[in-house]
């Protein structure tokens, strides 16, 4: 892969911090677009901004075959079965709660249990904390083992006829593990139970194909797959979604509205409440056919490479603890160092042009786990190089140094 | 007791400020002082004294004598602990109606704005909404004294 050439599509990567070029590796947080992401937007705005399925004139009819086209491009991407199992969102967070306010509502009461990963995003864990205080219904956490893996023997045991969703997170942001969600979706099946899976860290790296591994919901947000912030996928399976109560009431979620009675529209506008963030879904589109364009093995192969140097160059580093040593990583290092609190560290590697996230991630259940405060976190993107590490080292080394 | 108005104490802190020519230099004062604010009992460090960021934790405790706030602060970031030295230097030992007329512009001028700006990274904001605060309860006490007499 010629990250030289990569790297050129994405304007912000030529930007100076601090009078210093910038490194970014914040990529976990979101990613940086590429010039391709940010002509989609303007595109729109200039030629062809209008409201989408209603209007009957030339620009309507442009504005609404881009954003179905981008439906058409989630769907591929993922692998769904049909289009109308693609629902936009803003993003991870509203496709677990949408799933948490309807089908949750519809399909948990009181005693019936939930079970989540000790590696959960907030975000995976808070609507299902809500869901279960308003149902009375239980929420089981499968341990996660010193090296940042799940306990899947111990998921095993928790799962029964009262389990009635499996909600995990498919990457963790907070260490990189890969989880085996095909085994964790296959024992949740074989007990009865629905899963969900966070795709908001896994989408950008893994092949996702929804119908393979055979997940009931799986949520990702635009902004960490190279595409705009505000918009995001929720995926479920037809036959649930089609079942489930509607979330949001509004326009376009309609088919005919009297005082009396209001027909919900069909899949998938029935979850699509009001007018739609078009822009952002259209140039999620862009985004997504950069990835497939560049290849998903390619960036995965570069990405690993980044993460097998990091690693061992990190290790060296008297005093760095990587937290999160799975057998199978993403390509991100989280990382504490002996009488420093991560947020020095952060400080002062900004100073240097380095952009590193420091803290809990969103993720405390996890950092309590581990007994830490917080981390330092580098991950690392498709345009990302081994001199860039290079230049985190050094900076580490000196940072080290000020603060000891 | 002598001591210097809040507003040469900014002035001395920028004019230290001023000598630095590089990040490293001023930062490298700024840990400095970190290490050496002086110790917060453990005995200090309980919740009703924590100030939560989302990052670092800030405890602080005042203590008021003869019309003047006495400040004592810690935190478990070193450089969020520099920062809050130069805020006890500017603010501690000053009679109520001057801390809650400051205006602490120090901060901006030597370059320390952006860590006020990171809210919820750090309590440094709420640490000095807090030490107002204390110098408005210490008022209302002494107020109402006065209305007592």
């Amino acid at each position: 892969m010629a990250t030289l050439d990569l790297r050129q599509q994405f304007p912000i990567l030529n930007r100076m911090v601090k009078g210093k070029p910038l490194v970014y590796f914040d990529n976990a947080a979101t990613a940086q677009k590429p010039q391709r992401v940010i002509d989609a937007l303007t595109h729109y705005y200039t030629h062809y901004n209008a409201n989408i399925h209603r209007g009957i004139h030339t620009l309507a009819e442009e504005a609404t075959a881009a954003y179905e086209a981008a439906r058409h491009t989630a769907q591929e991407f993922i692998g769904a079965a049909a289009p109308e199992e693609i629902i936009f969102t803003r993003g991870t967070t509203e496709g677990i709660n949408l799933v948490a306010y309807t089908w949750g509502r519809q399909n948990v009461g009181a005693g019936d249990e939930i079970i989540i990963s000790g590696m959960e995003h907030h975000s995976n864990i808070v609507p299902w904390q809500i869901l279960c205080e308003e149902k009375g219904a239980i929420l089981k956490v499968i341990p996660v083992n010193d090296n940042g893996e799940l306990a899947m023997d111990v998921y095993r045991s928790l799962l029964s006829n009262k389990t009635k969703l499996v909600s995990v997170v498919h990457v963790s942001n907070s260490l990189g593990t890969v989880n085996p969600v095909k085994e964790i979706i296959d024992a949740a099946h074989r007990a009865g139970a629905r899963v969900l899976l966070d795709g908001a860290q896994s989408a950008v790296h893994m092949d996702i194909d929804v119908q393979a591994i055979n997940c009931d919901f799986f949520a990702f947000s635009g902004h960490k797959v190279y595409g705009p912030t505000g918009v995001g996928v929720l995926y479920g399976k037809k036959e649930l979604l089609e079942s489930m109560p509607v979330f949001q009431g509004g326009g376009e979620m309609i088919k005919e509205v009297t005082f009396e009675k209001t027909i919900y529209n069909d899949l998938p506008y029935k979850y699509e409440a009001g007018t739609p963030n078009i822009a952002d879904t259209i140039a999620l589109k862009a985004a997504l056919d950069f990835i497939s364009e560049t290849g998903k093995q390619q960036i995965r192969d570069h990405e690993n490479e980044l993460l097998a140097y990091a690693t061992a160059q990190l290790q060296a580093i008297p005093g760095l603890t990587i937290i999160g040593n799975a057998k199978e990583k993403v390509s991100l290092v989280s990382f504490i160092i002996k009488d420093i609190h991560p947020q020095d560290v952060g400080v002062l590697l900004d100073n240097q042009g380095i952009a590193v996230r420091t803290g809990h991630h969103c993720t405390q259940p996890l950092m309590a786990r581990f007994g830490i405060p917080g981390t330092i976190r580098a991950s690392f993107a498709l345009y990302n190089q081994k001199e860039e590490i290079d230049a985190l080292v050094t900076s580490l080394h000196k940072t080290i140094k000020m603060l000891l | 007791m002598d001591i210097k108005p809040i507003n040469d104490i900014e002035k001395d802190i920028i004019e230290d400020f001023g000598l630095f020519d590089s990040w490293e230099d001023k930062y490298e004062y700024i840990i400095d002082m970190g290490k050496k604010l002086a110790v917060l009992e453990d005995e200090h460090k309980l919740d009703e004294n924590k100030i939560k960021g989302c990052q670092s934790t800030v405890w602080l405790v005042a203590s008021y004598e003869d019309g003047r706030i006495f400040f004592k602060a810690d935190s478990d970031a070193v450089i969020v602990k520099g920062l809050i030295s130069m805020l006890i230097r500017v603010l501690s030992g000053h009679t109520p109606a001057e801390i809650i007329e400051a205006r602490l512009d120090f901060i901006g001028e030597i370059g320390m704005m952006t860590h006020l700006a990171q809210i919820r990274s750090n309590g440094l904001l709420s640490m000095i909404k807090q030490m107002k605060n204390y110098a408005i309860a210490f008022q209302a006490i002494d107020n109402q004294q006065i209305d007592h007499k």
